[in-house]
């Protein structure tokens, strides 16, 4: 497939993590109950309207997670995943760990977004573990989420520093789930990834074209209803 | 057989060496500080440790490590910005360490409580942390097969327990709790409030008294807006009106 002459750039410059988060937020069909992934996909939170009416669920055993707890609010038995201090909204409920990744693992959880260090053509997610000989490893709840939410939405930067896309054929970092991630916020693209291979919803102060030279991996428009 | 004892190290006498301890809490909430100093007090050593973490800064579990007690760690999140004693422990080759995915872990725990054999979970399946581990697919998915993970002594952290030793929790310090009292052959619970029998709701009760083995009350331990997770003040008891 050609792809000149698509015009699916939404925006004439990149966008930056806020929007982004924004955009992923507005993304989330109403009702779902969703796990933000600790670091840049909590700022999705700060996005999410009132009428969406989404359940946040943090993996430490929560339903109903609410903003995150100021001055006396502050309550040492409360914290998210981030172990930051959290609040609980109306409707909230707590559960033992067991409990809160059988939600996950059963299938119950709609979306969890998370950070990535790859995402391969499939789908193949990496985001727990560079692999260098002297890190000390940490998975936390990284395998449990990519493995059982309905969909794992990636947010990330579409280059690493070096300008490397990571957006890869295969990933050369460990993995944290095999074909689990569907969907990936970038601050160049959003790309769904399917049985389709790796589609590009819109793209961010660059043409689809300019995104292909970028990417090692065969990219095509979205269909207008894949949205 | 339930007992309620007057003191942490009352609760944790007879922790020999090289015991598997399961620690409650994730982070600082519902982790049984007062326990683990007890457990340090005691001199127990050669453990084998299941937590969720590897201790943070200089206190709780960080101090078991710092002190050469542990020899193995079962934990998900080892690397911390304030993990530095499971570090140095860790890159001196000191210290043993299983990495488990967290739904794993908590799976784990609550299979031995619940005396099943092992399971197939699709978490970790195709990863290096299923390397060596028997694999199967069902249900159209890669699914890996873990084991249950026992324990001589789980310490966990409840916030009320009554005479018959039924527990609740407080929010999300409840985490590993329940799944750790089961797991445990012996469970050495800290609660910050003891209640006569009949007061907790039949309804409410979280953890039944039948996987409490030893309750103590901390004194002064706070809950509500200002709790920090840890108490300064140091252990005693109420009695059980």
């Amino acid at each position: 497939m050609s792809l000149t002459g698509t015009s699916i750039q939404t925006s004439d410059t990149a966008l930056g993590r806020d929007e982004l988060a924004r955009l992923v937020a507005r993304d989330i069909a109403p009702g779902s109950f969703v796990n933000l992934g600790i670091g840049q996909p909590t700022l999705v939170s700060n996005y999410l309207t009132e009428e969406q009416n989404i359940t946040l669920h943090t993996e430490n055993g929560m339903l109903g997670m609410g903003p995150a707890a100021e001055g006396d609010q502050i309550d040492g038995d409360l914290i998210n995943a981030g172990k930051i201090p959290v609040t609980e909204l109306p409707g909230a409920s707590y559960f033992h760990h067991a409990d809160s990744f059988a939600i996950m693992r059963g299938g119950h959880l709609d979306i969890c977004v998370l950070g990535a260090f790859q995402v391969s053509a499939t789908g193949d997610l990496a985001n727990w573990h560079t692999g260098a000989p002297d890190a000390i490893p940490a998975v936390g709840g990284a395998m449990d989420l990519a493995t059982g939410a309905k969909d794992v939405f990636v947010m990330m930067t579409l280059l690493t520093r070096d300008g490397a896309s990571k957006i890869v054929q295969s990933c050369s970092y460990p993995l944290t789930g095999v074909g689990c991630v569907t969907r990936v916020y970038t601050d160049k693209g959003v790309f769904l990834i399917g049985p389709d291979g790796v589609q590009v919803r819109e793209t961010f102060g660059c043409t689809l074209q300019e995104l292909q030279e970028l990417l090692p991996v065969p990219l095509s428009p979205a269909s207008a209803v894949a949205l | 057989m339930l007992e309620f004892v007057e003191s942490v190290q009352a609760a944790v006498a007879g922790i020999r060496d090289g015991s598997t301890v399961m620690i409650g809490g994730f982070g600082n909430a519902g982790q049984p500080f007062e326990l683990i100093d007890a457990l340090l007090e005691c001199g127990a050593t050669d453990l084998t440790v299941v937590n969720n973490n590897a201790g943070q800064g200089d206190q709780g579990l960080a101090v078991l490590i710092r002190e050469g007690r542990v020899r193995k760690m079962i934990c998900s999140f080892p690397r911390q910005s304030d993990s530095w004693h499971f570090d140095a422990r860790y890159k001196a080759g000191e210290i043993e360490l299983e990495l488990v995915p967290q739904g794993n872990l908590a799976e784990r725990i609550r299979a031995a409580g619940a005396g099943i054999g092992g399971f197939f979970t699709p978490t970790g399946y195709g990863t290096m942390l299923a390397e060596g581990k028997e694999t199967r697919i069902l249900d159209g998915r890669g699914q890996v097969f873990e084991t249950p993970l026992h324990a001589d002594v789980a310490l966990i952290k409840a916030h009320v327990a009554d005479g018959k030793g039924n527990l609740v929790y407080r929010k999300t310090a409840r985490n590993f709790g329940p799944i750790m009292a089961a797991a445990a052959k012996r469970t050495i619970v800290q609660v910050s409030e003891l209640v006569p029998t009949g007061a907790l709701d039949p309804e409410n009760i979280v953890t039944p008294g039948i996987y409490v083995n030893t309750v103590v009350r901390i004194a002064g331990s706070t809950s509500g807006a200002g709790n920090t997770g840890r108490t300064e003040t140091t252990a005693a008891t109420g009695k059980v009106a």
